[in-house]
């Protein structure tokens, strides 16, 4: 089987970086300007790395699928940014941080990338901060900090529950900035449908307009994918309605390898489904498991109101199971259990698929101010959705899909297996292995797009011959023709099944098969019903409309078609994967408490998937994983 | 609950529009308004006709892509919430509801419900920064910021960028939006050095654009969706009374 080299500097970890800062070739300052450089996504990852190569003075062409750049995904994230300031005092360093994040990872990621990340947290924060970030300040008007899951230091920075928000509104208005200097120029409203490979070499993309319909081809010395992550394969989840896997997915069928699909993360408290109609999962925050208390009925199918079931009926199943963490266990293993009870017939709602969230006992014990005063923001937000108060009755919560830590394998220089195509943020898969700490997704993008990226991609300019290219070349015409095909393939189906109907019946797959528990017969099923539901959206999808001008109705069932073949690799990486780990959890493989168990002997490595054409198995790359630093151990909260 | 439904209908930015009836049947109170218009969709989408166009991203009121004018108001009937936090439960059976677009010349109609609002970028672009390269910043701790001015920096800051408050507005003036970002950054010591020419710029190329003039009716915080208030606006015009002393020495 061939293995994977990711390129890592040698020597001590914590000089790796320096010294291939050092190494690196550069661009000259004149030359810079010459090069045109593609970036797909204006999210923390996208809106960073653009910014930043147009302040260096490169020619950048920005794409993103919204109306301005501004409102990527990334603006919903709210809890808040890592970084290892130890400005507390409180023992944090970037070697803690570093520790912290790969072990969170359940020893699934590169300890090269993670420690990297790790120094870069801190530059981070001042960059942010010089940009007029409004980050939250104490009373002696200091950068102040929260805590969050998987570390015993107060490292979090944020802006109250909109640190996303603002952290993407700073990097979009240095982008902004670049516009106004005309070394970014901005392509909205665009989606990327293919990949375009010149002599193994990734030179363009093709796009569609979706205000026009019209497939463009734009050209370049190296093309940048910041698209996020595939979240949405799963139909309910708590991204973005139009977030996606197709950049990241058609970029695959051109020859970038994809590593561990099947690490995806659930978030324990989420607001659980009312009905069918259901577009998104609203997310509620984890910090509310500082005060609230999980539990069920005690009996199977007691239906009684929440303040009826009296004490001694009741299963506060997390503490009695954990009692030392608690209802504080990490998202994993909340979420596992949550999805336990209500398999059990023990969950409550009306559909029976939530658990209670409940705060009688904290406002008991610091009364309604003080939890108005600590959540009052999300208490609101979840009376507006569920018309319920919460001060009076329980929260209903259930877990969701939430994060994606699978994505394009990509080297230590964030490039891909197609020389010129780099991958940041969410859609790469480097930073987290198999298991996303809270805070760290914010930093990741961040680190990638102002720090990582454009001294790597200098490295790759300066020393590849990059002939002048047009849009003209017989590759450019031939991803275009493709794009047009597929485009009216869906077109042509003229079903009587909406698109929505194929994605919720995937996400229903996916959720049930290759969700919080899988198996090696769940695996079996789901990879035995994708193809067949596959065969039946393109036999009968309904999408209607014309292909030149604004269609929703076409972009969405794109994007649909891509999750069908998607879902496929993701179920087979969950299947080959016999371990359970992170956010993997395979029932096969467990301690006899019932915990995560990792087979470090057969599955210390990423697995990297080459696309061998439609219908074929795809081909298992390995790529290592040597932990020099931390050394692996099972995890436990009991 | 069943629902009458008069919705803008427009093929193109050149097209002439109309209003269009729709039957919304089966209505869940608790649908958001959002998730209503894709029961309406896919509807039409079963019988192979044109779902209406409509933006929307995030669904949980922070991205600004939703843009929908509700029986007359911006992004609906409850304070302080985007159209897509809005719920099926604000109606009732029977009711009729008129759906439209922003209008302002500043936000011409892409299609249906979708508008094109790429003028607030260009505003944006013309000065709403601070203008510092990635790397070299110094660190975050080096200048201590008041809570009191973190927190008013804040509620500016919150801005989504939704445009509600040019689509209410008798002169469709985009004060309220530009307010917004002035003020963020007027209050921060990052953004002193440019905040003269900031403010002359942004102003300026809001012009441009066709936006109307301020003439302080309130409709636009009254629709704001994260309830910024209108002393924003006059910090444009001290800001740009600032501008003008600064030039002048
Ligand atoms: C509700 C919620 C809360 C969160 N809270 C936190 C938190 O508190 N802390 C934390 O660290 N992380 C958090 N996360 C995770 C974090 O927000 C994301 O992982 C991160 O923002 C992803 O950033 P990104 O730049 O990689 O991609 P995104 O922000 O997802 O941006 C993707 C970009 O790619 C563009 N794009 C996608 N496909 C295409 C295509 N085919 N063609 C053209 N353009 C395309 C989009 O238009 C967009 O501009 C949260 C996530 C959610 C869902
Ligand atoms: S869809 Fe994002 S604010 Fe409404």
């Amino acid at each position: 089987m061939p293995q994977l080299d990711a390129r890592v500097p040698a020597g001590p970890i914590a000089g790796k970086w320096d010294r291939h800062k050092f190494e690196m070739k550069l661009v000259n300052p004149a030359n810079k300007r010459k090069f045109t450089l593609i970036v797909v996504g204006t999210g923390l990852a996208g809106a960073s790395a653009a910014s930043s190569l147009g302040e260096l003075g490169y020619n950048v062409l920005s794409f993103c699928i919204q109306d301005s750049p501004r409102r990527a995904h990334s603006i919903a994230a709210q809890g808040g940014i890592n970084a290892a300031k130890n400005y507390q005092n409180d023992g944090d360093s970037v070697y803690r941080l570093f520790y912290d994040t790969v072990k969170g990872g359940d020893y699934r990621s590169r300890e090269a990338n993670v420690y990297r990340l790790a120094q870069l947290s801190v530059n981070i924060i001042d960059q942010c901060v010089a940009q007029g970030v409004p980050f939250a300040r104490d009373y002696g008007g200091l950068l102040d900090n929260r805590s969050f899951g998987g570390a015993q230091v107060s490292r979090t920075f944020y802006a109250r529950g909109q640190t996303g928000q603002q952290l993407l509104l700073g990097a979009y208005q240095s982008l902004m900035r670049q516009v106004h200097h005309e070394t970014v120029t901005l392509f909205p409203r665009r989606e990327m449908l293919d990949l375009v490979v010149v002599d193994g070499r990734a030179r363009g993309i093709v796009v569609r307009n979706l205000k026009t319909g019209e497939i463009e081809r734009y050209a370049a010395d190296a093309v940048i994918l910041a698209t996020g992550g595939y979240g949405t394969a799963y139909y309910l989840s708590t991204n973005a309605v139009n977030s996606n896997v197709t950049a990241a997915w058609r970029a695959h069928k051109r020859g970038a390898y994809f590593a561990n699909p099947c690490y995806t993360q659930i978030h324990p408290t989420c607001i659980p489904v009312s009905g069918e109609h259901q577009s998104k999962l609203t997310l509620m925050s984890e910090s509310l498991r500082n005060d609230g208390r999980v539990w069920v009925p005690r009996k199977v199918g007691d239906r009684r109101p929440p303040e009826q079931i009296p004490e001694d009926e009741r299963d506060y199943y997390l503490e009695r199971k954990y009692p030392s963490f608690g209802n504080l266990v990490p998202r994993d293993v909340a979420s596992r259990n949550a999805k336990q009870v209500c398999d059990d017939g023990r969950g409550v709602g009306e559909t029976g698929l939530a658990v209670y969230l409940d705060f009688a006992d904290a406002i008991r014990r610091i009364g309604i101010e003080g939890i108005r005063d600590k959540y009052g923001n999300l208490f609101q937000m979840y009376q507006k959705i569920t018309d319920e108060n919460p001060y009076e009755t329980p929260m209903r919560i259930y877990p969701a899909i939430h994060y994606t830590m699978g994505g394009l394998w990509v080297d230590y220089n964030l490039m891909s297996t197609i020389p010129g195509l780099h991958v940041l943020g969410e859609a790469n898969f480097s930073d987290h292995g198999a298991n996303r700490l809270g805070a760290s997704a914010l930093m990741q993008g961040l680190a990638d797009g102002y720090f990582v990226i454009p001294y790597t991609i200098a490295d790759y300019l300066a020393s590849t011959p990059l002939p002048k290219i047009s849009t003209d070349h017989d590759a450019f015409k031939q991803a275009s023709d493709a794009a047009q095909r597929q485009i009216n393939a869906l077109l042509d189906v003229k079903g009587t099944r909406t698109i929505r109907h194929f994605h919720r019946a995937l996400g229903r797959i996916l959720w049930d098969d290759v969700g919080m528990s899988r198996t090696a017969e769940s695996l079996t099923r789901a990879l035995a019903e994708i193809p067949k539901l596959r065969e039946e959206f393109w036999h009968d999808v309904s999408v209607p409309g014309a292909p030149d001008n604004l269609n929703q109705s076409l972009e969405y069932a794109g994007r649909v078609a891509d999750y069908l073949d998607f879902a496929e690799l993701l179920a087979l990486d969950a299947q080959h994967r016999r371990e359970s780990c992170g956010g993997h959890f395979r029932e096969e493989s467990q301690t006899p408490d019932g915990e995560a168990l990792r087979d470090d002997e057969h599955f210390s490595y990423v697995a990297a998937w080459e696309y061998t054409g439609p219908g074929q198995r795809p081909e298992l790359h390995k790529e290592p994983l040597v932990f020099d630093e931390v050394h692996p151990t099972q995890r436990s909260y009991k | 609950m069943r629902l009458k439904l008069r919705i803008w209908r427009q093929a193109g930015p050149t097209a002439p529009g109309r209003l269009e009836d729709y039957a919304a049947d089966d209505i869940s109170p608790d649908m958001s308004f959002l998730e209503m218009l894709d029961v309406v969709n896919e509807g039409l989408v079963r019988q192979g006709k044109d779902a209406i166009a409509f933006d929307s991203d995030c669904r949980e009121g922070i991205c600004g892509m939703c843009s929908l004018v509700v029986n007359g108001v911006p992004h609906g009937p409850d304070r302080g919430t985007t159209v897509c936090q809005l719920h099926m439960r604000r109606y009732k059976d029977g009711d009729t509801i008129t759906i439209e677009p922003w209008r302002a010349r500043a936000f011409p109609v892409v299609k249906d419900l979708i508008v094109d609002r790429s003028a607030f970028d260009r505003i944006i672009a013309a000065g709403g920064y601070v203008s510092v390269n990635a790397g070299g910043a110094p660190d975050g701790n080096a200048i201590p910021i008041s809570k009191a001015i973190y927190e008013q920096a804040m509620d500016s800051a919150a801005c989504i960028g939704c445009g509600a408050c040019v689509a209410a507005c008798k002169n469709a003036s985009a004060h309220l939006f530009m307010g917004a970002k002035i003020s963020q950054l007027a209050r921060l010591p990052q953004g002193q050095v440019e905040r003269a020419s900031r403010v002359a710029a942004m102003v300026h190329q809001a012009d441009a654009e066709g936006f109307g003039s301020c003439s302080n009716e309130g409709e636009c915080e009254a629709v704001c969706p994260k309830e910024i208030p209108i002393s924003n606006i006059a910090r444009i015009t001290r800001e740009l009374v600032k501008a003008v002393w600064r030039g002048g020495e």
